[in-house]
């Protein structure tokens, strides 16, 4: 799966989760600070992409997970 | 210090009778029902198959994105407290919030969140459970809401006491704002478990209509041919406002809450005190309180929730404690039960009868029960002057209110 790919699924999720237009969804974007996804719904979006993407994402790497290229990387690598 | 005179300056609701004040109170006067044929697939299995279903889903008000964190009660907290607080004229206005309170309960919570949740335990393990679970199940959550979104930082407040819990939530902003901790009290109560298990619940107990044929003559309180309540969901919310800071900024008033009157029976934790002693004593404490003479108070919206032995109690109760000339109604033959949001809607109904002065009809009183000896506005509105009424609220575990409005 290419990193595109990998932030397409993701927008999806947050759309789904939080309401954030896909077209605000970039690599660079800070969940908390650009996407204003509070840490309940942070937790949503782990879970539902657990499940899309077929990977685990342990409590103790989502404080690490700021940005979404943050979570591509991460997804990218265990997948 | 004088103690402060309280009014009420805004109303909210959504019912199963339209998904606002306005809608709701059309419906009442022209004595619809809003109870229907449950058509889910879960109602099949059940002995109770009809329900009184909100006129406006949530999901046509709020967000989807919103919805997902709120459970049902508290979505439709939040969309009647909004136009409660629209209808006072409080957007915008710069109220202090440390003057504003907010006091919302509900009978039963969020169960349906609880058990949906449960459902998903069972199916997917821990991990799926949903984060907003808590706040959405726990009982405080509506009120919470509510306080959240209008800012309210005087103190917010969930009374849970059954079918009593919207008249109680209203009597504690009357509290708040006599003992000088509020201006300002958006109060009521929301109800949403229309779901198979509080309805086998219920049945069980033998307490609903299952008049399942008949849907729209089901709820017929106080007619011979009752048979239990029906269940209905809702919410109704009231600003309560000290009167000179209403007064103050030239806010309307609808009528003015001018007592009320809370007792338990200590008798039994479901059925009524057979005489309804707890029931008078709460009516004879109202109308202490609001230091009206009897002969004023001509309407009482009654509980009356269309079972055999609850009906006649409260018929006993108001004998005693009022006299035999009020003209009494029962919304519920329209709206259904909405447990802890009926003391509320019912306040709604009965500040808007004295401001109309015009008494809602009780639907389907067809063929009134032998012991029925006060007057009913059966089956049709009739138009009465209305200086002062009364609403009763009673629930399970012997909880008794009585609220009296009186005109301004």
């Amino acid at each position: 799966m290419t990193r595109d790919e990998i932030t397409t699924g993701l927008a999806e999720i947050l759309e789904e989760v939080a309401g954030v237009s896909p077209d605000d969804v970039a690599e660079g974007k800070s969940f908390t600070d650009d996407l204003d996804v509070d840490s309940l719904s942070m937790v949503e979006v782990v879970v539902a992409a657990e499940e899309k993407f077929g990977v685990k994402i342990p409590d103790n790497e989502v404080q690490n997970l700021k940005t979404v290229g943050d979570a591509v990387s991460y997804i990218e690598a265990q997948s | 210090m004088s103690r402060s005179d309280v009014v009420v300056t805004g109303l909210g609701a959504t019912t199963p009778l339209g998904g606002d004040v306005a809608s709701t109170w059309d419906a009442l006067l022209s004595g619809r029902s809003g109870v229907s044929a449950l058509t889910q697939e879960w109602a099949g299995q059940l002995p109770v198959r009809i329900a009184a279903q909100l006129a406006v889903d949530p999901a046509a008000v709020l967000d989807r994105v919103k919805l997902r964190r709120l459970d049902r009660s508290e979505a439709i907290a939040l969309i009647a407290a909004h136009q409660a607080w629209a209808d006072a004229g409080l957007v915008d206005s710069g109220l202090d919030p440390e003057r504003l309170g907010v006091s919302i309960g509900s009978g039963i919570g969020g169960a349906v969140t609880l058990l949906a949740q449960d459902d998903i335990l069972e199916a997917s393990g821990p991990r799926r459970v949903s984060p907003h679970t808590v706040p959405m199940l726990m009982p405080n959550g509506p009120a919470a809401w509510v306080g959240l979104e209008l800012g309210a930082q005087a103190g917010v407040h969930s009374v849970a006491s059954a079918c009593a819990t919207g008249a109680e939530a209203i009597a504690l902003g009357l509290d708040m704002i006599r003992a000088g901790r509020a201006d300002v009290v958006v109060a009521g109560g929301t109800e949403a478990v229309i779901h198979p298990l509080p309805i086998a619940g219920f049945a069980s107990m033998r307490a609903m209509s299952t008049r399942n044929d008949e849907p729209e003559r089901a709820s017929r309180p106080w007619d011979k041919g009752r048979d239990g309540f029906v269940l209905g969901e809702g919410a109704g919310i009231v600003v309560l406002e000290r009167a000179e800071h209403a007064a103050a900024r030239g806010a309307r008033v609808y009528a003015r809450l001018a007592g009320s009157g809370i007792t338990s029976d200590g008798f039994d934790i479901v059925q009524p005190h057979p005489e309804g002693a707890g029931a008078v004593r709460a009516i004879a404490k109202a109308i202490a309180d609001a230091d009206v003479a009897k002969s004023d108070i001509v309407h009482v919206n009654a509980h009356a929730t269309s079972t055999p032995v609850g009906d006649l109690a409260e018929i006993k109760a108001l004998h005693h404690a009022l006299g035999d000339h009020p003209v009494l109604t029962a919304t519920k033959s329209m709206s259904g039960h909405l447990l802890g949001a009926a003391g509320a809607l019912e306040s709604i109904a009965t500040i808007l009868a004295i401001r109309d002065s015009v008494v809602p009809p009780t639907i389907n009183l067809d063929d009134p029960d032998d012991d029925l000896d006060l007057d009913v506005a059966a089956n049709k509105a009739r138009h009465l002057d209305i200086p002062a009424a009364l609403n009763n609220s009673f629930g399970f575990g012997g909880h008794n209110v009585a609220l009296v409005f009186t005109r301004v």
